[in-house]
């Protein structure tokens, strides 16, 4: 079982890879659209990047619940 | 005919020979062929295994994750706008610069669209299901993805459009442009067009119409518009962009000028879906109207860069054409085909083919034509190498045409 460290550098890579963000800014406070500037069609790459790479379903409706980089997170590390 | 003259104040390319505009002005001046074996795996099914990539891969020049967000025609589309908008004298998108975005439009062409897109996102669909698909294959595919990925970054608000009559499209483009120009529409037009589809599909397909090339063994000598030896033409890819400009607004911020779009005309064959009506006459009526709306007669045209593909049956038509729009004054144009160096580049070919044309009146010098060994004899000035033009007031044709039975023909003047 991975740390929630361990799941933030995956995301973060993930984020930087679709977003162009810097890792080191996706912290778990941060979030997804105001801070980070994910847009809506990113962050279903997203999503689908971290199901990929995690091994978890983040179901549709679940996704407008993870506003902030924690949120996201924490949902992997329940569902793992 | 009275209207706005229509003046070039920018270009910009990405073609097989070279990564700008420069770089491929002297490849075609030295007569570089930028036709390629290629070495990708799926190639070794297909009868036709040779196409001209690009010589610089977009990843090179733009960023990483504008580039993710673009089908390969569209990473084509921005570094040839890109390249074309700064080439004119813009450092900054409209409304930074001296034009205003409500007056700034764009016309960017595609023969095909985002195939490759369409289609990788179809393998992973069937290879991992839907959830899989990229949520970016809409926008990527899209045909007018390229022209609105450039309206963007140029913060175009006149319009964005995206002309399709697959192997004219890119001039097309210029055409629309002119018009959009002429009615007052807008002041200044980032045209051209893109291609990227040297993929196993339109390979296979372009293939089964037995329209390519097979020369396998000897890939920079494929491509040979007009020679006996000729036996299809070489797939291609890139794009072309022109800055179009009233010649008001370019006088007015003191812009450097290339040529001026004199006339362009749009015929249409109502032949046949694939094959070039024999006769020509739909493209004898297109280089015609481009002459008479440019105020230009036969005599004015000293060069010609013909559509002129390598196939059989589509060169020697072309040249038909030319004798019956021209008459006698064909004697006196030279006349090349850049197709013989960076093969056919569909909706990318007007485009790039027109800013070839632009430079020769220019520079005053027509690349020659590659590997027209044994010409057949169709009656023109064939150019087999490089040519000077005569100083003074010259006009040049461009000439596109598309399966559909699209003719397009652009008539430039020298100033």
């Amino acid at each position: 079982m991975p740390s929630t460290e361990e799941i933030r550098t995956d995301l973060a890579a993930i984020v930087n890879e679709v977003a162009g963000i810097p890792e080191a800014d996706v912290q778990l406070d941060k979030s997804f659209v105001d801070d980070l500037d994910v847009d809506s069609l990113s962050m279903v790459e997203v999503v689908v990047a971290a199901e990929e790479k995690f091994g978890v379903t983040i179901p549709d409706d679940e996704v407008k619940n993870l506003k902030t980089v924690g949120d996201a997170v924490s949902f992997i590390e329940k569902a793992l | 005919m009275t209207s706005t003259r229509v003046v070039v104040t920018g270009l910009g390319a990405t073609s097989p020979v070279g990564g700008d505009v420069a770089s491929t002005w002297d490849a075609l001046i030295e007569g570089r062929s930028g036709v390629r074996l290629l070495e990708e795996e799926w190639a070794e099914s297909l009868g036709a295994r040779i196409g001209a990539r690009v010589a610089v891969e977009p990843s090179e020049v733009l960023d990483r994750v504008k580039a993710r967000r673009l089908d390969r025609s569209g990473q084509f589309a921005v570094v040839a706008a890109q390249e074309a908008w700064a080439d004119a004298g813009f450092e900054g998108p409209a409304g930074e610069v001296d034009v205003d975005p409500e007056r700034l439009a764009v016309a960017m062409a595609s023969g095909i669209g985002g195939v490759t897109t369409l289609l990788s996102n179809y393998d992973t669909l069937l290879k991992s299901g839907p959830r899989r698909v990229s949520p970016l294959s809409i926008p990527m595919l899209m045909p007018n993805g390229p022209a609105a990925a450039v309206g963007l970054l140029i913060r175009a608000k006149a319009g964005v459009h995206t002309p399709v009559s697959a192997c004219a499209s890119g001039n097309e483009s210029i055409a629309l442009g002119v018009d959009l120009i002429r009615l007052g529409r807008a002041d200044v037009v980032v045209v051209g067009g893109t291609e990227a589809a040297v993929h196993v599909l339109p390979m296979a397909a372009f293939g089964q119409m037995m329209a390519l090339s097979k020369r396998n063994d000897d890939p920079t000598a494929a491509s040979r518009p007009w020679d006996k030896g000729r036996d299809g033409f070489v797939l291609g890819e890139g794009a072309g962009a022109l800055v179009l400009e009233s010649a008001e607004h370019a006088a007015a911020r003191g812009a450097r000028v290339y040529a001026e779009v004199a006339g362009a005309a749009i015929t249409a064959d109502a032949h046949d879906i694939a094959q070039p009506d024999p006769a020509g006459a739909g493209a004898t009526r297109a280089m015609k109207r481009a002459l008479v709306e440019g105020d230009l007669s036969a005599a004015d045209v000293v060069h010609i860069n013909a559509h002129a593909t390598s196939t059989p049956q589509g060169d020697v038509a072309e040249a038909l054409a030319i004798r019956n729009a021209l008459g006698d004054h064909a004697d006196g144009a030279v006349v090349t085909s850049t197709k013989s160096m960076t093969g056919h580049l569909l909706g990318a070919a007007g485009a790039l083919e027109s800013i070839a044309t632009i430079l020769a009146l220019h520079h005053r010098v027509v690349p020659g034509t590659i590997n027209l060994d044994d010409p057949e004899d169709v009656g023109l000035d064939l150019a087999d190498k490089n040519r000077d033009l005569p100083a003074g007031d010259l006009a040049a044709l461009n000439n596109s045409f598309g399966f559909g039975g699209h003719n397009v023909a652009i008539a430039f003047r020298s100033v």
